[in-house]
């Protein structure tokens, strides 16, 4: 322990702790604002500095170790003139038009700059030009950017991917797409976590919503919409309510006040996804010299274009089970229109996603499998319908809890943990055990995949067909770490689940944002404990699923199922070139 | 008023004397990968600040070239803008009325032929093409790319056995670079912009005269590739280790009867002694070399033959052979070739000069060695002959000043003309021709030309030629392997040579003669490369944890400079000249350390490279 004193408190902290951490510890916060723990120690911002007794110049809390006999006052004059230059400073370049900005009321500059009381600014603007390209979903404003760099360290630490990088020097220094290339013809796998970690509205995910509300606007339309699980356990974050509260029941009531005809859930085709994936993983397992190993769920978009341009040999371990996402698109401009005499061709599929790679995978030219035209029509992200239930003025707790519609709208306890890492792996062996042994298992028989750990593995032995290894990653550095240990032989799996954003979807880019703070692993207890509570726990026994094979589908991996539910990974690119373009 | 002043600058003007010094150390540390359009218009805004106002291309030009470069940082230009500030540039030239105008557009004429893409990619693309991917100056500069933050604050920490181990992530050879390294990385050293660059180098020598034995770490598991390295000085060696560490099998061959190439047939014991050279080399060895000395390859072997019977080769063979000056009478007797020279004395065999007037030709660190050691043997007079001026040598400044310490005559602008012999066939003069410098030549050294005076003639016993060295490359040629106009081995960046399967090759013989660090590097750089054509991919690392760096003081300070033994003392002898750091004086110096690797960008990017 080192003993320090801070604004005339005396503390013990341990060895090693930043001033930063240890006056946080005591309750004495220090502003800042390029810090992002663990990632993005950089002290850029000068935003934290403090002063220290004994040295002349102020020093920045976020990456100082305290030393023993430390003397630290945070809000000394110094220290506070000093502070206030410097956001000035930053505000000088920062593009402050915040009533037209995505982050307006999220933004830790603003925050900042409204907590230090700055009312004025002496200094000339001068924002950098921003030249925006809506061509990928990852949008980037370079007025906005305040060059803390959290976006390149967060490519390049916990995704390993390096999209972003330091660009020109001198007083010109910005960020930009590495290798003097375009964000489309890059391997960026869209997954959105730099925008989730962008402080500011420099990056954010493209806004599509106008594209919604011209169906909903549209007579001849009939707008269908799907709800990924994840969106449930987090869309209360942004109105402030508790999960409790806010559950997925009024987020139905509150669309279906926004004026979409059919309100549905991608839990419904979670559950195919199941029957379809733990069938085709049954069959290459019980023809194991057929196939190459290990197979790889498909459900994750940044995934699927990360190990397509990453390990392309891979491609063909993966499922070739559609997401549910385009599960649930093949199937309502299908099976659904039929049901209900709609012409595909006028129905405008939506999907509300926790995830911005969703956007890209849906404008893939293999997802036109029901009618010939996308089978969904506009991917929103959880943040977008949240922006569009408060532009409609629909406040949540007025709202009554309100079923989905049938018969797309059901799904089990196993496939709302599709939005937690370790779910898809733990709802896929639940029914490939019943599949397998027309016996079910228990239903928390399969908890080992469960947990924060970002590299999981665990063996389940399924009577009759053998012990199945298994391994479930979340973050892309982390899979990249598997893949190589695949690569080297030092693992060997026959089943993997792949989630590109930390924590799965549940930590998705398209998820609401909390600056400093990582929420992956509160929505996923969340799902965790929906799952719990479920009645049905098992995909197979989904009724409505049994229902869709019975009249539609007839069996999984079946002619119909084929030409809906499935899809050849390998019939589209993504660049892997690393060379300017 | 009175009707002359005596000239006293105002308070004003001695701090803008002391901003001009500032600035001129803040050019030195000037990191590498700026853009170089900004650093053009602020080179260009302070020429501005220095026009007289009397001359409109000079007054208002320089300040609408300085708007036109600022439209093409701002995304403000387009393609017609690199012509007009063409002319106008041009136009400035022309029309001047003095330096001051002519100049400054000649600078920016230059930038304009120089990185004119980089013009093109901004105007056109709104990109830069520069970038600050090495942000820790002395670890861009050294070729070898040594963590000097890491090991400096290693000794000031006390650790001298860790910053060994540091070093030796990136060369092999720290005890030869503490006592002879031309020290690249202290140029542009940050400490610049505050006092003066840290003294790298001794606190090096501080290190490695402080540490015990080091152990080398241990191999990875034998992979059963086979790799011979032809030439066993600084470069072959560090390849030689590399790629025993990355577990493959090395062979070194060796044409001269010891291992050590230029360190131990270079470089004169004085500056680096022969204790440490053999201790260094056997460490490397302790990792399971295998050595052949005194084996001609290129005859006996064939280049060919050890391509047959390993998985892959370094050449290393340095550059050894004399150059001649080509003057008459230089075969007379007497007259001998620095690098023979220094052979032999590598080898042992001491020449006698007891009494006699040596004559040196060549101004180089060659020459400066030869000459010293010529003292050291006895001579009653060395006098070393350069045909430009002192200015110009490319020896560094610090050995011509030993030398001169030493007694050493240092003529020049006088150019060699003859050598003349008595009847017996022996020196006993060289006749130089005088010189006037001249108009700088397109490198920027100004030019020798005949003055219009006497010949002189400078009485000699000995004369020795250090005109610099070229390469023994007659027997690879055979094999495929393409020399290049001025005789050295065609080698890309990767060290592979083009259209010579498995065959690598690095350090003077590809380079010309540079230095001990530039060879290693290349044999760093073969390493790799051949880690890599072999299939593998091993990465060498440091198991050392680099300390944390204190609140750095940034009040200026002089640089501790090492101390030498007094000339009168030293040049008796073959002991080495430079004394290392006290105690005090190494904890001084490692404490001026900016640490770039922590403070500045070095901790967002590139301040630390673990393992390659």
């Amino acid at each position: 322990m080192v003993n320090i004193e801070i604004n005339g408190k005396a503390l013990s902290v341990p060895e090693g702790s930043t001033i930063l951490s240890a006056a946080q510890g005591a309750g004495i916060p220090i502003p800042h604002l390029c810090y992002l723990k663990g990632i993005n120690e950089i002290a850029a911002c000068r935003i934290c500095v403090v002063e220290l007794e004994g040295t002349q110049r102020l020093i920045p809390a976020c990456n100082t170790q305290v030393e023993e006999g430390m003397v630290i006052k945070t809000n000394s004059p110094r220290v506070r003139s000093a502070r206030r230059t410097n956001l000035r400073l930053i505000l000088s370049e920062h593009n402050s038009t915040c009533t037209t900005c995505i982050r307006s009321g999220n933004c830790a500059l603003q925050t900042l700059s409204h907590d230090l009381n700055i009312h004025y600014q002496p200094y000339r603007l001068q924002p950098e030009k921003s030249r925006v390209d809506l061509d990928a979903p990852v949008v980037r404003e370079a007025s906005k950017c305040i060059k803390c760099m959290r976006c390149v360290q967060i490519c390049d630490k916990v995704q390993g991917m390096h999209i972003w990088d330091v660009a020109g020097t001198g007083s010109r220094t910005t960020v930009d797409v590495s290798f003097n290339r375009l964000l489309k013809n890059t391997d960026c796998t869209f997954c959105g976590q730099c925008v989730t970690h962008c402080p500011t509205g420099a990056l954010t995910i493209r806004d599509d919503s106008n594209k919604v509300l011209r169906a909903l606007a549209d007579p001849e339309i009939t707008t269908v919409i799907q709800v990924a699980p994840a969106v449930r356990v987090a869309w209360a974050e942004a109105f402030s309510l508790s999960p409790k509260f806010a559950t997925a029941g009024r987020m139905v009531a509150a669309l279906r006040r926004m004026g979409f005809d059919y309100i549905f859930d991608t839990n419904f085709t979670a559950d195919l996804t199941i029957m379809e994936e733990g069938s085709e993983f049954l069959e290459r397992y019980t023809h194991r010299g057929k196939y190459r190993w290990p197979m790889f769920t498909s459900c994750c978009p940044g995934w699927v274009r990360f190990v397509k341009s990453q390990f392309p040999s891979y491609t063909e371990c993966l499922s070739t089970a559609k997401s549910p996402q385009q599960m649930f698109g093949a199937i309502a401009k299908s099976y659904f229109a039929e049901k209900k005499g709609i012409d595909p061709h006028k129905m405008f599929v939506v999907s509300i996603m926790p995830c911005s790679a969703k956007k890209s995978e849906c404008e893939l030219p293999t997802m036109k499998d029901a009618c010939g035209d996308p089978d969904v029509d506009a991917v929103l992200t959880t943040r977008e319908m949240v922006r569009l239930l408060r532009s409609d003025c629909i406040v949540p707790t007025d709202l009554p809890e309100e079923p989905f519609d049938s018969p797309l709208g059901s799904g089990t306890g196993a496939a709302v943990i599709f939005g937690a890492s370790g779910g898809v792996m733990d709802a896929a062996l639940r029914s490939a055990y019943y599949l397998a042994t027309s016996k079910n298992p228990k239903p928390d028989a399969f908890s080992a995949v469960r947990g924060d750990n970002p590299w999981k593995e665990a063996s389940f032995t399924i009577p009759g067909a053998g012990t199945v290894r298994v391994a479930v990653v979340s973050s892309l550095s982390s899979t990249r770490a598997l893949m190589e240990a695949l690569e080297d032989g030092t693992v060997d799996y026959d089943f993997v689940e792949v989630m590109a954003c930390p924590g799965g979807c549940a930590g998705g880019g398209g998820q609401p944002i909390h600056d400093g703070v990582e929420m992956a692993a509160e929505r996923g207890e969340l799902l965790w404990e929906l799952d719990a509570k479920s009645k049905i726990r098992f995909s197979h026994e989904n009724p409505d699923i049994k229902t869709l094979y019975s009249e539609y589908l007839k069996e999984p991996l079946g002619k119909k199922s084929h030409h809906l539910l499935h899809t050849d990974h390998a019939a589209w690119s993504v660049p892997t070139a690393k060379e300017n373009t | 008023m009175s009707r002359l002043d005596i000239k006293t600058p105002s308070q004003a003007q001695a701090v803008v004397d002391q901003l001009y010094r500032g600035m001129e150390r803040r050019i030195a540390a000037s990191p590498p990968g700026l853009c170089p359009i900004d650093m053009a218009l602020n080179f260009l805004n302070l020429c501005h600040a220095q026009t007289c106002g009397k001359c409109v291309p000079c007054r208002i030009g320089l300040g609408q070239l300085s708007n036109m470069l600022q439209a093409v940082l701002d995304d403000e230009a387009d393609l017609r803008t690199i012509h007009r500030i063409e002319t106008t540039a041009q136009a400035i030239v022309d029309t001047a009325d003095c330096a001051i105008g002519i100049n400054a557009a000649q600078l920016v004429l230059m930038g304009l032929k120089g990185f004119r893409d980089d013009y093109e990619e901004h105007i056109l693309r709104h990109r830069c093409l520069g970038g600050l991917k090495n942000p820790v100056p002395c670890v861009a500069l050294c070729p070898a790319g040594v963590d000097i933050p890491g090991y400096i604050a290693l000794i000031n920490a006390g650790r001298y056995d860790d910053a060994v181990k540091l070093i030796r992530k990136d060369n092999p050879f720290p005890t030869a670079c503490a006592y002879i390294c031309e020290h690249p990385c202290e140029a542009r050293c940050r400490r610049n912009m505050v006092d003066d660059p840290l003294n790298i180098r001794g606190l090096k020598r501080y290190a490695v005269d402080h540490a015990g034995d080091v152990p080398q770490p241990s191999c990875a598991p034998a992979t059963g590739k086979t790799v011979a390295v032809v030439g066993g000085g600084p470069g072959g060696l560090s390849a030689a280790y590399y790629l025993s560490l990355m577990g493959h099998k090395v062979t070194v061959f060796e044409k001269q009867k010891l291992l050590g190439g230029m360190l131990r047939y270079g470089i004169p014991s004085y500056r680096f002694p022969r204790e440490k050279l053999d201790t260094e080399i056997a460490s490397i060895l302790s990792l399971g070399i295998e050595v052949h000395t005194e084996v001609d390859v290129g005859t006996q072997p064939s280049l060919d033959d050890l391509r047959k019977q390993f998985d892959c080769l370094y050449l290393s063979v340095g550059a050894h052979t004399d150059k001649k000056t080509g003057i008459s009478g230089e075969d007379s007797n007497g007259v001998i070739s620095a690098v023979e020279m220094l052979r032999r004395i590598g080898d042992g065999e001491l020449p006698d000069f007891t009494g006699m007037n040596v004559v040196v030709i060549g101004g180089g660190n060659v020459a400066m060695d030869v000459t010293r050691s010529a003292i050291r043997l006895g001579a009653k007079k060395v006098s070393c002959v350069y045909r430009r001026r002192q200015a110009d040598m490319t020896a560094q400044q610090e050995e011509v000043e030993g030398a001169i310490a030493e007694g050493a005559e240092v003529l020049t602008l006088e150019a060699p003309l003859k050598i003349e012999a008595n009847e017996d066939g022996h020196v006993v003069a060289l006749w130089t021709k005088p010189q006037i410098i001249g108009e700088v030549d397109a490198m920027g050294r100004p030019r020798p030309n005949d003055a219009a005076v006497e010949f002189k003639r400078i009485p000699a016993d000995v004369v020795i030629v250090a005109i610099g060295q070229g390469i023994e490359t007659h027997g690879f040629e055979q094999s495929g392997v393409k020399i290049q106009r001025g005789g050295t081995v065609l080698a890309n960046a990767s060290t592979q040579l083009p259209d010579v399967e498995g065959v690598f090759a690095g350090g003077d013989c590809v380079t010309g003669p540079a230095t001990v660090i530039r060879a290693i590097a290349a044999g760093k750089v073969a390493a790799a490369n051949i880690d890599e054509y072999l299939g593998f991919n091993h990465e060498i690392v440091a198991d050392v944890q680099i300390p944390t760096p204190d609140l750095s003081d940034l009040r200026p300070r002089g640089r501790i400079n090492t101390s030498e033994r007094d000339a009168s003392e030293r040049k008796g002898d073959f002991q080495c000249i430079e004394c290392g750091f006290t105690d005090e004086e190494a904890q001084k110096e490692s404490a001026r350390c900016l640490r770039c690797d922590h403070f500045g960008y070095g901790i967002f990017k590139g301040g630390r490279v673990e393992k390659w």
